[in-house]
């Protein structure tokens, strides 16, 4: 047991945010959306993201996502501090390390779901055959084989997201960050996208960060950070500190 | 990726068949309208270059009065020349291949039941040397002709074809007037030259028999002088300047009353002015290529605007601001060179079709395809620009919440 804990410590979380704060607009018109929060998640982690509307989930989703950066605070992504990275720089850890599944699906019309899959793949430069290898192999773990050439107009909403789910993973990211994935699906849909995310948290060790609201979903994950008004107050896993 | 981007760029621009046309339309009116103006340009150059060029290499015309006109040309009141005025010329002039005086008098020219209104030129053999002129068939005068003013004559392809049609001339007797005079020679057809003189409508006698059967005196209109290759055309037209003043008593500080024509001048003069019109005509036509280009600019934004949210999926999923930044500028590119390859197809269209109308040579100007090529790159680059930049420069966040 000793044991156990003394390897977890030694073992960098895969994200920590040290006094997280992000005030938006400037003087009256300033906002404080996050309050200087701590989170710790460690690698292989499925924590669900709770709290009331408004409550800042989106904002703090969109710092771990490396879309944008705190106004105070600290935030390290396996260690490295992403607060003083560049656009491109932010860019580029997006590309290699995290798929996002959004509420929306945020598929790219008129394109059909192979090429939406590959997507992230012809930004790393994987050369053609590799990546439509790839892509087939992503919607095939999705259940969606003999689906790829289908647009998402043509795709239910549960599809589109098992598509979007496919684009996240085709990567193999070290994080999904997932903002409410089952926002716009039935209960049916959206169990079936639970268990496809849980499966890759469980195979591939695949950390997950996911918004929701519904206590259904959240029982998915191992664990929950519950926002309030800026603040947080989440059960913090042994050995990871903030 | 680059080759990506353009595949990219193409079905993005394929999606909107209907507002791609209508995009591109401004740059292929534009292009179109630089090649039209352009090859019709240079072939109307081309045309009164090789026109002038047949009045004669190292040609200089001496004669009477200011003003440039055309051979058998009004008279002004300056006096003409006379026989001694030419061989002044030929004995004193340095560096001169031929000269030859010439006197011209409009007269019908018959033969049996055909009658032909044209001109007669007195002159000699030096004549067909200054203007660079063979002959087609026959001979020409002996000095015997030439000497006692015989009257036999060359004739041009205008009169041959007005009084003999398919018939042979050679030989045959034509009434000048009331001479009759013997064709010993045709000359060689030169077509239609420049200021829409027919230099093929002519006839040819020597100038005794001229002056003493048609005109009643020795006068001298114009006289024909080449320079031998080599010397300077500017140097022998000073020199004759000075002997004609001298021997027509100009005083210092007067005028000339005659001008020794160059024709190279009026070459250069006459291919500077098509040259010149050229290239305004042009220059108006790549107003009507930034046109184009601002046409485009208009469309990109749009085109950016209502593709916030694929900007914002692309660079969520790591494009970086020069990934954005490519795949517009290609498209705006792919969709500007697109345009100027169609404009250039209907613009050598219009233009061989034109030229054909106009009677101008068709001239085909690989140069300046490349440049209106070129040209439309560059306003695909310049125009789509700036709404590549604002694609790219797009905040993720705000462009994925976009409707
Ligand atoms: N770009 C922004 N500019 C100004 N205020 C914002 C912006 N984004 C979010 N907010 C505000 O920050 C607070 C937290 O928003 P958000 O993180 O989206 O909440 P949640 O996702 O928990 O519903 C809200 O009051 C929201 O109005
Ligand atoms: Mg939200």
């Amino acid at each position: 047991m000793t044991m156990v804990i003394q390897s977890d410590i030694h073992e960098i979380p895969i994200i920590q945010m040290k006094g997280v704060s992000k005030i938006y607009g400037r003087g009256a018109a300033a906002m404080q959306a996050l309050k200087g929060i701590d989170i710790c998640i460690r690698q292989g982690e499925f924590v669900a993201v709770m709290g009331p509307s408004g409550s800042g989930k989106s904002t703090c989703m969109n710092i771990l996502g490396c879309l944008d950066t705190p106004s105070e605070g600290v935030f390290l992504l396996h260690g490295a501090d992403i607060g003083g990275l560049s656009r491109d720089q932010r860019a580029l850890i997006r590309r290699h390390y995290i798929g996002f599944v959004f509420q929306g699906f945020n598929l790219l019309n008129r394109t059909s779901a192979l090429e939406n899959v590959e997507l992230p793949l012809i930004y790393r430069g994987t050369p053609l055959r590799e990546r439509r290898r790839r892509a087939m192999r992503a919607l095939t773990a999705v259940g969606l084989n003999g689906w790829e050439t289908h647009t998402p107009g043509e795709l239910s909403g549960g599809q589109q997201q098992r598509v979007a789910i496919a684009r996240a993973i085709v990567t193999d990211p070290k994080v999904i960050l997932a903002d409410e994935p089952t926002g716009n699906l039935d209960s049916e849909r959206s169990r079936e996208v639970m268990d496809l995310l849980t499966a890759f948290n469980r195979e591939q060790g695949i950390t997950i960060v996911m918004v929701t609201h519904e206590p259904d979903m959240a029982a998915y994950a191992g664990r929950r950070i519950i926002f309030k008004d800026g603040h947080i107050d989440a059960t913090r896993p042994e050995g990871c500190s903030a | 990726m680059l080759w990506e981007t353009i595949i990219l760029a193409q079905r993005a621009i394929r999606r909107n068949v209907l507002r791609s046309t209508l995009t591109i339309l401004g740059i292929v009116i534009g292009v179109a309208a630089v090649i039209i103006l352009v090859t019709l340009g240079n072939g109307a150059t081309a045309q009164v270059t090789s026109e002038i060029s047949k009045l004669g290499s190292n040609l200089l015309q001496v004669r009477p009065g200011q003003g440039f006109r055309g051979p058998g040309g009004t008279r002004s009141n300056a006096p003409n020349f006379s026989m001694d005025d030419a061989a002044a010329i030929a004995k004193e002039i340095e560096g001169l291949a031929a000269v030859a005086p010439s006197a011209t008098q409009g007269t019908q020219a018959i033969f049996g039941s055909q009658n032909w209104s044209t001109s007669v030129t007195g002159t000699d053999n030096n004549y067909l040397l200054t203007r660079d002129w063979p002959m087609a068939g026959g001979r020409t005068f002996t000095s015997g002709e030439i000497k006692s003013g015989k009257a036999v004559c060359l004739i041009g392809a205008t009169v041959q074809k007005e009084l003999f049609g398919a018939q042979d001339p050679m030989g045959a007797a034509i009434r000048l007037k009331n001479i009759t005079c013997e064709i010993i020679g045709v000359l060689a057809a030169k077509g239609q030259a420049a200021f829409g003189m027919d230099q093929d409508d002519i006839i040819l006698v020597p100038i005794r028999m001229l002056h003493r059967r048609m005109a009643g005196n020795t006068e001298v209109n114009a006289i024909m002088v080449s320079a031998r290759n080599g010397y300077s055309t500017e140097k022998v037209q000073k020199d004759i300047e000075r002997l004609m003043r001298e021997r027509r008593g100009i005083t210092k500080g007067k005028e000339d009353d005659f001008m020794v024509r160059d024709m190279k001048e009026v070459m250069a003069a006459l291919t500077g002015t098509t040259r010149v019109l050229t290239a305004l005509l042009g220059a108006v036509a790549a107003v009507s290529l930034l046109v184009g280009g601002i046409g485009i600019m208009n469309i990109m934004l749009v085109s950016v605007t209502e593709r916030t949210r694929e900007i914002g999926i692309r660079l969520a999923i790591g494009a970086l601001e020069k990934n954005v930044l490519m795949q517009f500028l290609v498209e705006a590119v792919v969709l500007s060179c697109f345009g100027g390859l169609i404009g250039i197809l209907l613009g050598l269209a219009a233009a061989s079709a034109s030229a054909e109308a106009l009677r101008v040579p068709f001239i085909l100007n690989w140069g300046i395809v490349l440049i209106a090529f070129l040209f439309s790159a560059a306003v695909g680059i310049i125009f789509g620009y700036f709404p590549a930049r604002k694609a790219a420069r797009l905040d993720p966040i705000e462009a994925l919440r976009h409707e």
